[in-house]
């Protein structure tokens, strides 16, 4: 099973990122390999849209699991629509916030902000 | 006359001089551009309002023709669009309505049908004619309300269109007809910088423009006007602080319906205006 | 870094004036200016010079290739926006092209190309004794993204790494650039006015804040000049529980100061007074911390 997080940078154990849809990288940690690898959002310089991206990419990865602090509505729709499950992530490094789910220490993400979305121009 | 009213930011008083202008030319047409946080009809309680829905076109994706190829999701630089399971899924508020998705789609599997974003009321206050745009919440394209707005502005008579905010494209569509642009603006530096971005904005359009001093504190240096002189801007009216118009403002009252000292400084703006204007 | 971040709802309430003064009171080292359509607390940060500039990029705008142009039209007929003339030559009206890019892709002889436009400019201070102040302002014709709010903050957090906390002017409006700018911020001070709209803008901000779960309070500036409303309103908060941390009279001398180039906690006048008193309420639920 693969387990993704937004985080802040490309390091071995990065901490992770505030927002889903403008994080600088996606870990993608695999249950079964125990390796992960940081992927590049796309969303990330998106000036219409991010979130929707930015799920799109995760849903990509084949992840089945998103550990995340927040999530608008539009990417959550996706995710949801997609089969990942959402799981309320705390500030700390990707590692801390792996450990935390799989010693089932975690629990689902109950709010979904409003989304509210600007055109570009 | 068409005059658009512009402020470089919200809370300047731009709605609170469109109506009392409306109010002291009646008989008038007022038009709410303001599609995001209209608030004129507040003032102006229009009677007898019809409705019309304003629709833009958004695309759907046929299952049985679509074969997942997701070039659409490439090519939709607003991000309105996501392929999970096997599905297209379409983000309504997201879209620009570019129809570029359907034109590209290999297997032409994508058409398009009409989506409510907003509303155009049309109603009668008195002598004033009130069409106002209301944009859905949630919403972003606030252009196809104002296009729609523009629609209903005859061509003849006094025309008052309460613009945006700002110096976004909305602002642009709205003063699109006027005749005359009026800029209200603060006393203070905040209200001189944003003055000077909205002059910009009305000089690259070629449309003749002159200043309203709102919330003027008499003996105390008003940046705006300072502005005004320095830059050789027509300041066409000066409305004094007053604690009187600001309450009456802020339960959404007509000031020059209900006082007269009011109705002689609008009136006397609404003048200088139309002389401007000539 | 902890952000206290203040935002208003609808213009005009007084937002930047009331941040001015906090980051005087409260002497920080890093703060930002979210505003991006209608900036204005650079007008009493004062730094001198004008700071690093650099681009923002928005949605890519079309342009034609002359040399390779045929003028068949194509683009013009099928552009949804209105956005491409073709007369003598085939011309973009920047200001009405939204960047979706079909002309670029339907072009027979691939005369199109969208390219990136700046769309804004950001500006970073950095001062040895006041310390770093991050801002922006949006071109012409350009809507609000949550995209610049974001990179305003992540310049912030890049030169003020080792700065405990920050203070941030927010964006106006309930929409998208008010989300990007409550991302990481711990306390949201609402700045509000006794009208209509400016309640029902600060019910829709305390809405969304409990969504990103930030700690939220509520001040009232120019309190008196409708004491009805400032009455409705403290009620509200009372009843969601809401700190309502005081109110602040309408005041001249607020004026007065701002044009001098003060801010309104550098002079003694009534909302001096006021806003020093919220300033302590603001800063004790601040240090309290996030839910």
């Amino acid at each position: 099973m693969k387990i993704a997080i937004p985080v802040n940078n490309e390091s071995e154990n990065p901490d992770i990122a505030e927002s889903l849809g403008r994080a600088p990288f996606y870990m993608v940690y695999d249950t079964e390999t125990k390796t992960s690898k940081t992927i590049y959002n796309p969303a990330q310089d998106s000036p219409s849209g991010a979130g929707v991206k930015a799920a799109q990419t995760i849903v990509d990865t084949g992840a089945k699991i998103l550990l995340t602090i927040r999530c608008g509505d539009k990417a959550f729709e996706v995710l949801d629509g997609a089969g990942v499950e959402l799981m309320e992530g705390f500030v700390g490094t990707a590692k801390e916030n792996i450990d935390a789910y799989l010693g089932g220490k975690m629990s689902k993400l109950e709010t979904i902000h409003a989304g509210h979305h600007g055109h570009g121009a | 006359m068409k005059i658009a009213v512009l402020s470089g930011k919200g809370g300047t008083g731009k709605t609170m001089v469109s109506v009392n202008l409306a109010t002291v030319a009646a008989p008038s047409v007022y038009v709410d551009c303001d599609v995001e946080e209209p608030n004129g009809h507040l003032y102006l309680k229009p009677e007898n309002v019809e409705r019309e829905a304003v629709e833009v076109l958004i695309p759907r994706s046929n299952p049985d023709k679509c074969n997942g190829c997701t070039e659409c999701v490439r090519f939709c630089r607003f991000n309105a669009l996501a392929y999970t399971l096997d599905r297209l899924k379409v983000f309504p508020e997201m879209c620009h309505s570019c129809g570029g998705c359907k034109v590209i789609c290999p297997q032409k599997a994508i058409t398009e049908f009409p989506r409510t974003v907003g509303y155009v009321e049309s109603g009668q206050s008195g002598d004033i004619k009130i069409h106002t745009g209301i944009m859905n919440i949630g919403e972003v394209a606030g252009i196809p309300i104002i296009d729609r707005l523009s629609e209903k502005i005859p061509e003849a008579g006094n025309v008052f269109v309460d613009c945006p905010p700002g110096s976004s494209c909305s602002v642009m569509e709205s003063i699109k007809d006027a005749d005359f642009c009026v800029l209200v603006s603060e006393p203070t530096v905040f209200g001189a910088h944003n003055l000077n971005m909205v002059a910009e904005l009305v000089r690259t359009f070629e449309k003749p423009f002159g200043v309203i001093l709102n919330k003027d504190i008499g003996g105390e240096r008003n940046p705006s006007e300072e502005y005004c002189l320095k830059n050789n801007i027509d300041i066409i009216g000066r409305i004094p602080f007053d604690r009187k118009l600001g309450l009456l403002s802020s339960e959404a009252r007509i000031a020059v319906a209900e006082d007269s000292h009011f109705k002689k400084l609008f009136s006397e703006i609404l003048d200088n205006i139309k002389e401007a204007a000539q | 870094m902890k952000q206290l971040l203040i935002l208003s709802g609808k213009g005009g309430t007084g937002k930047t004036t009331v941040a001015g003064a906090m980051i005087r009171l409260s002497q920080v080292r890093a703060c930002a200016d979210c505003d991006v359509d209608a900036p204005n607390l650079h007008l009493i940060m004062k730094y001198e010079g004008e700071g690093i500039r650099s681009d923002y990029f928005g949605l890519p705008k079309a342009f034609i290739n002359e040399n390779v142009c045929t003028m068949c039209g194509l683009c013009s007929e099928m552009c949804r926006f209105n956005a491409v003339d073709v007369n003598e030559k085939t011309t973009v009206n920047q200001f009405a092209c939204e960047g979706c890019g079909l002309c670029e892709a339907i072009c027979p002889v691939d005369a199109i190309e969208m390219r990136a436009t700046v769309a804004g400019d950001l500006r970073l201070f950095d001062d040895i004794e006041k310390g770093v102040f991050s801002t922006a302002q949006l071109r012409m014709g350009n809507g609000t993204s949550g995209l610049l709010v974001t990179q305003v903050k992540n310049q912030l957090k890049k030169a003020a790494a080792d700065a405990e906390f920050a203070i941030i002017d927010g964006s106006p409006g309930i929409g998208c650039p008010v989300i990007a700018s409550m991302t990481g911020a711990d306390t949201v001070l609402v700045v509000t006015e006794p009208s209509m709209s400016g309640f029902s803008d600060m019910t829709r901000i305390l809405d969304t804040a409990k969504g990103l779960r930030a700690e939220t309070a509520v001040c009232v500036n120019k309190a008196d000049l409708n004491p009805e409303i400032t009455d409705r309103i403290r009620t509200y908060c009372k009843e969601r529980k809401v700190p309502y941390v005081g109110e602040i009279p309408y005041d001249p001398l607020a004026v007065k100061a701002v044009n001098d180039g003060l801010t309104i906690a550098d002079v003694n006048c009534p909302a001096g007074d006021a806003v020093r008193e919220i300033f302590e309420k603001v800063m004790k639920i601040f240090e309290g911390g996030r839910k």
